[in-house]
């Protein structure tokens, strides 16, 4: 027990865990934006993978980290603006809308890579900012601020969407289409503007977090998401659709699995556990909103299309 | 009514997307499912037909890819030989549809790739008697006389690298990456550590699985709790260590790969992989077909007998000493003195 | 509204879904075309690859079987305003417990051992739905948040057991370690019908269970309890009704037919055993998701669930059957698969309103959610003006 509260191992479980975090953190706080205004996405995973292949082919032609993680979002806003038509004018079913994306996405994902790449080819990922003076400090410069740029970004995101949903009209507007767009368009909102602004703006961030992901780890593969996308759709339950609580699922999420993997490599969880303690991230993420569940309520017009006139 | 314009703007998107599927298509085509097929040998006889059903795309760089390669190996040599795939049949239904259809349209070898479709190629077999059916990795015939079985022991492999490992290691901290404690994986991973502890008893062999064959990014995090725990060499198995790999690179840990030559991943510092080489026993169990013999054995490539090959990486500079024992543990491998299972 | 209206037929309506399968395809031949494989092929052999012989016919209905019980569950659930995206992992558990139940059981004969393997599948499931439903009434954990987790733990718990004291001892004896189950009890096989190497009793259980499901949710009181808190949470409280406990029978309901699923595929598997390779949709083949589209083409009603079940299980088999004809990635297929629904959906409202005759005003009554009352998806609410 005692090699787990070493500098390294303790310096490497946080910063883990904020790694893991970042990829739930992008695509749950997008997803947020949606389901506030009313659309529920359930195709996240699959314009993630479309992020993190596009982003990771500009990347290896390019060689510009910036210019592939560009291109993630863009295909992610691309994807995004899709889903608005059809969950926003087509209003198709929602839930049943997004599997179609998500296998389109884990399809042609994986048919573009093997068509265009092939085997996997390793690419350079984000090189590491060191936030000066702050990364000097011991063991908490080590866990927060030796990172990469696309991490800071991340977690900027998250006083952004707060001011942006709570400090902007843009934002009440899609706080009022989300519980009542029969009032918010009787007040001259256009519901279906704001939730095409808030479907699309989801689909970005999902091809961000993509990018991210493929551009991080230095590779793309089949799946290589490996549903990722979906434990951001349930984070954003967690959070209770604010951004403050997003951030908390995400890095409970992200931690959980850190330590665990921390604890089997250094043989405190023995191998014959290694399947049960993979368990703990969902468990424990259901445990904590036991917990805290019941304060909060979950947009009125979630899942519902509107028609003006009715 | 707007709605006119956003079904156009539906569709736009739509081939925005096909568009974009269909641009750039530089890379070679060599790839999948495209059939490698016949040679101008002979018009006259009917080719012989492999087929082979896999559960990861055929270019993998893994597992299905070194079925996919051997096949392609042995059709050169042969000359008038059809190749059929279907990869990427992870449902073991699907696999087992796609192994009765093969069989009833006539192929003459039908190679069922993958441990999980054992169970249902022992009831498919019976039904076919005049089709061989080849089955890996396992060493199962289910008493038939009409499957080969073959494996990989890939334990060999694993005990050398270990072997080396453990000598290059100064902090004498040793990572591995796993999957799932199973098959393959399992017999590669224990083959390591009894290599790596033979070579220095003292060094911590530190092994994690992570509980998934896909995710990288939790293989990639894997190799950073390794790196934490004060590990200077690494290695693992699995398609999803290609995140690992990318950490170790990043960080001058050395890597040992197995299923394939994993060089191209990280030239710097990838030290040797263990590579499948399926043609040496695809070469027997064809030639047992021609002679009428539909099944029935059991295969295995090994150090011994060729199938397995430790391929070194020319770019990694490798000290004598090291090289030296490796090749020392293979002889006792390939000579019976070194045991390589627990 | 009289039964006459319900059962005339308006063209324009039931060929939208048509069209729009067949605008998914266009894009797919063009992919076809661009990866050098003939599109004609291609198609025709998915066409004949599902619908074209006895044996395709065959391989479609076995297709269909684990969709239409999935999906038959999701029409009790989302009936109930309740959204299980679960199914993955209520399949694995029901898996789970048939197979450790046949493991567990003495040679009994056929007359016990099906029920008892069956019906231990059905506890699977519905133990793995309940948790979530309970979460939900009674804790006010969303159940999308714990269907998905669940999904994660589901397949952990698959490998812990197969790998571990479900293993067949034999994968151990030869070192192998393959994580799969011994053939299981012959007795527990279901039964094959009209003496078919592969048609066994499943579909008929799926078909039955759907019925089942219909005769429940629209003749029976509890079933109007389902619908009625899947309308107003609230105006059924005021009704009396039980809401939490309503809200967790119907996700034990939808758990409990996709627990069947799985049990269905374990011992109607050409195999007969367990094994898996680590993911979730290596067994269920993605059914748990699947069954959820299958369930919204069928109006969320359990009778037209057979046939979106049947449609949608032949689209599988020809995908797989076009991918052996012109040799392409089995991700295209993937790909082709989630246009399909993509487009069949997005039309949807289209069909609706031509099937409703026109209004905009019924045409929207009949998609604000679960339709009020009539049995019928497809002309529910609206009807003649």
């Amino acid at each position: 027990m005692s090699r787990l509260f070493t500098e390294a191992v303790l310096i490497g479980i946080v910063a883990s865990g904020i790694r893991l975090a970042v990829p739930l953190l992008l695509a749950s706080l997008g997803e947020m934006y949606g389901q506030r205004s009313g659309v529920l996405n359930l195709g996240v995973d699959g314009i993630m993978l479309l992020g993190a292949f596009s982003g990771y082919y500009l990347v290896l032609r390019t060689g510009n980290v910036w210019v592939g993680l560009v291109m993630g979002a863009f295909i992610g806003l691309l994807l995004g603006l899709a889903s608005a038509v059809i969950s926003v004018t087509l209003k198709a079913e929602q839930g049943i809308s997004g599997i179609g994306v998500y296998l389109f996405g884990l399809g042609m994902s994986d048919l573009l890579f093997q068509k265009m790449v092939g085997t996997p080819i390793p690419i350079s990922g984000f090189p590491d900012l060191d936030i000066p003076l702050l990364s000097d400090i011991p063991i908490l410069g080590g866990m927060l601020f030796q990172h990469s740029a696309v991490i800071y970004m991340a977690f900027a995101a998250v006083p952004i969407s707060l001011y942006v949903l709570n400090r902007t009209t843009f934002g009440m507007n899609i706080k009022a289409v989300g519980e009542n767009p029969e009032a918010a368009d009787s007040l001259g909102v256009s519901v279906t503007k704001i939730r095409y602004a808030t479907v699309t703006i989801g689909g970005t961030f999902a091809g961000f977090a993509g990018g991210a992901l493929a551009i991080d780890l230095g590779i793309f593969q089949q799946n290589l998401t490996n549903a990722a996308g979906f434990i951001a759709i349930a984070l954003v339950y967690f959070g209770a659709w604010r951004p403050m609580g997003v951030m908390a699922g995400a890095l409970l999420y992200g931690f959980v699995n850190a330590l665990v993997l921390q604890l089997k490599t250094l043989g405190i969880i023995s191998r014959g556990w290694s399947d049960i303690s993979a368990m703990a991230p969902a468990l424990i993420t259901i445990l904590a909103l036991v917990i805290v569940a019941r304060r909060f309520r979950q947009p009125a017009a979630l899942t519902k299309p509107f028609t003006r006139g009715t | 009514m707007r709605k006119p314009r956003f079904i156009g703007i539906a569709i736009l998107m739509a081939f925005t997307l096909v568009v974009a599927a269909c641009g750039d298509d530089d890379a070679d085509d060599t790839t999948a499912a495209t059939t490698a097929a016949t040679t101008a040998a002979t018009t006259a006889a009917a080719p012989f037909r492999i087929a082979i059903v896999a559960p990861s795309a055929s270019n993998d760089l893994a597992f299905s890819q070194s079925i996919v390669d051997a096949v392609n190996v042995v059709a050169a040599e042969m000359g008038n030989v059809e190749i059929e795939v279907t990869d990427g049949t992870f449902v073991v239904d699907d696999a087992a549809a796609a192994i009765r259809a093969y069989a009833a349209d006539g192929v003459d070898l039908v190679i069922a790739h993958g441990s999980q479709y054992g169970g249902s190629l022992s009831e498919i077999a019976p039904d076919f008697p005049d089709t061989s059916f080849a089955w890996g990795t396992a060493a199962d015939t289910f008493g038939l006389p009409n499957v080969y079985s073959y494996e990989a022991a890939s334990d060999e492999g694993g005990y050398v690298m270990g072997v080396m490992g453990a000598a290059l290691s100064t902090s004498d901290v040793i990572g591995v990456v796993g999957p799932i404690e199973v098959g393959d994986a399992k017999l590669y991973v224990d083959g390591y550590q009894l290599g790596a502890l033979a070579e220095k008893p003292g060094a911590t062999v530190n092994i994690v699985y992570t509980g998934s064959f896909g995710d990288v990014a939790l293989a990639a995090e894997a190799a950073e709790s390794h790196l934490a725990a004060g590990a200077d060499v690494l290695t693992g198995t699995a398609q999803m260590v290609v995140g690992a790999v990318g950490v170790a690179n990043e960080n001058d840990m050395l890597w040992f790969g197995t299923q394939a030559n994993q060089t191209s991943l990280a030239p710097s510092i990838v030290v040797a992989s263990q590579v499948y080489h399926w043609e040496v026993l695809l070469r027997d169990i064809i030639a047992n077909i021609e002679d009428g013999t539909l099944g029935g054995e059991i295969y295995s490539i090994d150090l011994a007998n060729g199938g397995l090959v430790i391929e070194f990486n020319d770019g990694f500079d490798l000290p004598a000493d090291v090289r030296a024992k490796a090749d020392a543990a293979i002889a006792g491998i390939e000579s019976g003195s070194i045991s390589t299972t627990p | 509204m009289l039964r006459s209206d319900r059962l005339r037929p308006r063209l324009g309506g039931y060929l939208v879904p048509i069209i729009a399968v067949i605008a998914a395809l266009l894009i797919g031949a063009i992919i076809l075309l661009r990866l050098g494989a003939d599109p004609i092929e291609g198609f025709s052999a998915l066409f004949s690859g599902a619908f074209g012989s006895t044996d395709a016919l065959i391989g479609t209905a076995l297709k269909a079987t684990p969709l239409l019980l999935v999906g038959v569950g999701i029409t009790i659930a989302f009936r109930a305003n309740v959204i299980n995206i679960g199914g993955e992992g209520q399949m694995v558990a029901g898996g789970l417990l048939a197979t450790t139940t046949a493991l567990v059981l003495p040679d009994v004969p056929t007359i016990i051992a099906l029920p008892a393997v069956l019906l231990a599948g059905i506890v699977g499931g519905a133990i793995w739905g309940a948790i979530p439903g309970a979460l939900k009434a009674y804790y006010g954990v969303n159940e999308i948040l714990s269907t998905i987790m669940l999904n994660v733990v589901a397949v952990q718990l698959m490998a812990f057991l197969l790998r571990g004291v479900l293993i067949d001892p034999a994968e151990i004896e030869r070192g192998t370690r393959i994580p799969q189950t011994k053939r299981l009890m012959e007795s527990a096989d279901l039964p094959s019908l009209f003496g078919s190497d592969r048609l066994h009793i499943g579909p008929l259980i799926a078909v039955l269970a759907a019925v089942g499901a219909y005769v429940l949710m629209w003749r029976t009181p509890l079933g109007f309890r389902i619908r009625s808190v899947g309308l107003s949470r609230d105006a059924s409280r005021y009704a009396g009704v039980r809401v939490k406990r309503t809200i967790v029978l119907a996700m034990t309901l939808s758990g409990a037919m996709a627990g069947l699923a799985g049990a269905v595929l374990v011992f109607g598997s050409e195999s007969h055993r367990m094994v898996t390779d680590g993911s979730t949709a290596g067994f269920t083949g993605s059914a748990g998701f699947n069954g959820i589209v299958a369930a919204l083409f069928g109006g969320l009603h359990a009778l037209w669930t057979i046939p979106a079940s049947f449609l949608f299980g032949g689209l599988l088999v020809g995908g797989n059957a076009m991918q052996r004809a012109v040799q392409v990635p089995s991700a295209l297929i993937l790909a082709l698969n989630g246009l399909v629904v993509v487009f069949v959906v997005s039309s949807d409202r289209l069909r609706r309103r031509l099937l409703s005759g026109g209004s905009e005003k019924a045409e929207e009554r009949s998609s604000s959610g679960p339709d009020p009352g009539d049995g019928d998806p497809v002309s529910s609410g609206g009807g003649e003006p």
